[in-house]
């Protein structure tokens, strides 16, 4: 019993998203394309509240740190706070006074740069390929990133950027557990703590760092056979690498439900429960 | 014992087509067993590549219901029993003929590769390792040139870059020679130039289709992406390199 002849000898077809694969490969690029572009569009929709951000002692990671700040917004922190006081004359009309804005590109070009991301946003928005063994969208001359994405090469500049924020989510966490100066614990401490933790894990499995803290040696013994500290930098941070794909996405989702947590509690719609009784 | 259908490409460069073949299959057969049922009952001038049956050679690699996969590590109980099983060659190679394809491209990638370079012996006349640093490298040694991941990778499958990009199993091969620690060679001008790591777009299929498990990407193929970073890219390595011309903390 035969059938027709296939476009390329050996039965594969070559227009775009051809396969022969019979499970549903579609799904995983549909399901990560849109997690991610729901990140997207909620870190997009809070950056341009511009308004419930704080509560007590607790700060959204969105919108730390806040370089100006506009204090007659609902939820926005005391003027104090503010870096470099209050908000700018300069700032464009059609923009909210947002703090958001000033720093969300820091983050976004640490995880825009990722090796993980890269995996996936060329399988689900640049299609190529779609997914494994599936024909990849057709280019005219594929490039790679040689050309139009060689900007990729610059991700261990935007990990120093993302280690900085680290630094800051820390303290934002060490300060959630003091409200005017009486020490104390609430839910809100427990969200931002376990987001920086999260985010930690993320940062510090980073390619990039696994590079620059032991990997770039040719020899982790030589000259005397003696361990290298980069060789004990770099097994740990492989650990953490091992599983960079899973630390990328639930500190993706911690980041936003920590922002969403704060704006909630700053709301009055969910009530922070916290040895403060406020 | 269950009969069970296969659609198996037969043909050459010139054409060809999907021929369906039904066989008994009995527990514990995986797909080069029917394979080799097909042309023992059926067909017997299929043409298909094995030697080890055992995962070890790499001769056996086909795509499986569309997936690259070695026929002799495919067993026949993960697929459903009223599945059609489509058997195909590999589709990154020229066809030679049914499941064979002309590999020989990649030998001649491996050429191209300047070859290890140990620096000079001790005092003792012995060049030593240490366990730790062998570790590293041994993971590369794992591959078996099966070339699942050099058919899988998109630049070569799909866009057909032959000529920009080694392919994945040289990247590693790469990896294996540049991160070894007796080795003197400097490589990383013609990983960037002519090898291609720029090509690779990290989608890491080829570490998905891998049967040794080896880690191509994120062992293999990024580190030495970070590596060219360090020569190319990086401005205050640049900058470094410029002062203290010699010293590199890349």
């Amino acid at each position: 019993m035969n059938q027709a002849t296939q476009d390329k000898p050996g039965g594969h077809k070559t227009s775009f998203a051809s396969t022969q694969r019979t499970d549903m490969w579609w799904v995983e690029p549909l399901l990560t394309g849109l997690g991610f572009l729901c990140f997207v569009v909620y870190t997009t929709w809070a950056m341009w509240q511009a308004n419930h951000y704080w509560h007590g002692s607790y700060l959204s990671p969105l919108y730390s740190p806040v370089l100006f700040v506009d204090p007659t917004a609902p939820g926005a922190v005391p003027l104090e706070h503010a870096w470099f006081g209050s908000w700018p004359q300069w700032w464009p009309k059609f923009l909210p006074a947002s703090p958001a804005m000033f720093i969300l590109m820091g983050p976004l070009a640490f995880r825009s740069t990722c090796y993980y991301y890269r995996k996936f946003y060329y399988r689900s928005y640049f299609l190529t390929p779609p997914a494994c063994a599936v024909t990849a969208l057709p280019q005219a001359d594929y490039k790679g990133e040689t050309k139009l994405f060689l900007f990729q090469n610059l991700h261990r500049y935007t990990l120093y950027i993302a280690v900085g924020y680290i630094i800051l989510l820390a303290y934002d966490a060490f300060i959630s557990y003091f409200h005017h100066g009486k020490p104390g614990i609430g839910v809100g401490s427990l969200v931002l703590t376990i987001n920086v933790i999260l985010l930690s894990c993320y940062t510090f499995g980073c390619h990039a760092w696994r590079h620059l803290v032991g990997g770039k040696a040719d020899c982790f013994s030589c000259p005397a056979g003696k361990e290298h500290l980069g060789h004990k930098a770099w097994s740990k941070v492989s650990m953490l690498n091992h599983n960079h794909q899973f630390w990328a996405w639930v500190s993706m989702i911690w980041v936003g439900f920590t922002d969403f947590y704060v704006r909630m509690v700053s709301m009055g719609v969910w009530t922070d429960f916290n040895t403060w009784g406020f | 014992m269950a009969k069970r259908m296969f659609r198996v490409w037969r043909g050459d460069a010139d054409g060809g087509r999907f021929e369906e073949y039904t066989i008994d299959v009995d527990q514990g057969m995986v797909v080069l067993d029917c394979i080799h049922r097909i042309q023992a009952l059926h067909a017997t001038d299929l043409a298909c590549r094995w030697n080890c049956k055992a995962g070890k050679c790499g001769s056996c690699s086909m795509e499986i219901n569309g997936k690259p996969r070695l026929s002799c590590m495919t067993r026949m109980n993960t697929f459903a029993e009223d599945e059609v099983i489509t058997v195909q060659p590999i589709k990154t190679f020229p066809l030679i003929k049914d499941l064979v394809t002309d590999v020989s491209w990649n030998y001649e990638q491996n050429k191209r590769i300047a070859p290890f370079k140990p620096g000079k012996k001790n005092k003792d006349g012995n060049h030593v390792m240490y366990q730790r640093d062998v570790e590293r490298v041994q993971e590369f040694r794992k591959c078996i040139e099966c070339y699942l991941c050099q058919n899988v990778c998109h630049v070569l499958r799909d866009h057909d870059k032959k000529d920009k990009f080694v392919g994945p199993r040289f990247m590693i091969r790469l990896a294996s020679l540049e991160m070894h620690p007796l080795d003197t060679e400097d490589r990383i001008p013609k990983i960037k130039e002519e090898y291609g790591t720029g090509m690779c777009n990290i989608t890491k299929c080829c570490t998905q289709v891998c049967p040794e498990h080896i880690q191509i990407t994120d062992n293999g193929i990024i580190p030495l992406k970070e590596r060219v970073v360090s020569r190319y890219y990086d401005p205050i390595l640049a900058l470094w390199r410029k002062i203290f011309s010699k010293k590199d903390p890349s």
